[in-house]
């Protein structure tokens, strides 16, 4: 992925899969800590224990060959990249909630890119489901 | 619980009336395949495209939408385009320029843009 704001593309379409009827995007740039978060919650379908394991690891995998999904490692891999880590909680009751750490002034750290673009096409594409988005620097 | 006949017959005109009100729900289908492959091959503007050609022509009865990976990752960004009662098309290695032609001769039009199509399936891309 070329920028943060189509990872979050790609999370946000994981949430409609999951059917969600409401999607939270927040950024929060923390700029004492030099500390980027992306958080993307949903009140879909959840994972249990054993998918978000499966999820967020590339390499783990019950099956041999079994491929798995690309979309959160790949977000793992960025955030790792700039010295940060991606978090996945779920519950079957409570939805997901991805977060994403950047060390913000990392080299390999990508940039935010076209997050307007990104919450315009989602919310354009569909009308059903509620879209909210928080930015926040401090 | 035991059905009767004729809870079957309410069962199915039930079920008549819900895909009608569905298929009664626009006059063409655009869903531009937003798995992990599309967005990184670029996607987003496709779908950008999409939503600004539609308004553009004002064309309210079109309705576009996105799904998840179409397993074709090469062929990415891709879209499928369903006219009410017609099969869908696929069309693949979308450019903006192309889905300003697509747009303008299949959605609007009826025309297919056979140079762009993948095949002529007959599932609906879900
Ligand atoms: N928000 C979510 N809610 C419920 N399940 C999820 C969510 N996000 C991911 N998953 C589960 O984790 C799997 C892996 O997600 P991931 O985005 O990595 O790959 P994918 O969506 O399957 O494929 P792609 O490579 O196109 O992204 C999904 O198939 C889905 O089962
Ligand atoms: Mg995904």
């Amino acid at each position: 992925m070329e920028d943060i704001s189509l990872h979050i593309l790609d999370i946000a379409e994981n949430s409609i899969n999951a059917g969600a009827t409401s999607v939270d995007v927040e950024i929060e740039e923390d700029q004492r800590n030099d500390l980027l978060t992306v958080k993307i919650s949903d009140n879909g379908k959840g994972m249990d224990e054993d998918m978000i394991k499966k999820a967020a690891d590339p390499f783990y995998t019950t099956k041999p060959g079994k491929r798995v999904g690309l979309g959160l490692s790949l977000f793992a891999h960025s955030a790792r990249e700039a010295g940060g880590e991606l978090k996945v909680i779920s519950t079957r009751e409570g939805g997901t909630v991805v977060t994403a750490t950047f060390n913000m002034s990392h080299p390999d750290r990508k940039p935010l890119g076209n997050v307007q673009e990104t919450m315009d096409v989602l919310k354009a594409s569909h009308p059903e489901i509620e879209f909210k988005f928080k930015h926040t620097r401090f | 619980m035991k059905l009767k006949p004729e809870d079957l017959d309410k069962i199915s005109e039930k079920m008549r009336s819900s895909t009608t009100l569905r298929e009664g729900k626009g006059r063409a289908w655009v869903t531009v395949h937003m798995g992990t492959c599309g967005i990184a091959a670029g996607a987003r503007k496709i779908l950008k495209t999409f939503l600004d050609q539609k308004e553009e022509k004002n064309a309210q009865d079109v309705i576009i939408t996105t799904s998840g990976c179409a397993g074709l990752c090469s062929h990415e960004p891709m879209a499928t385009v369903e006219l009410k009662g017609e099969a869908p098309v696929k069309y693949v290695n979308l450019s903006p320029e192309k889905v300003k032609k697509v747009f303008a001769d299949h959605v609007m039009d009826g025309k297919i843009v056979k140079d762009y199509a993948l095949a002529k399936g007959s599932e609906r891309v879900s």
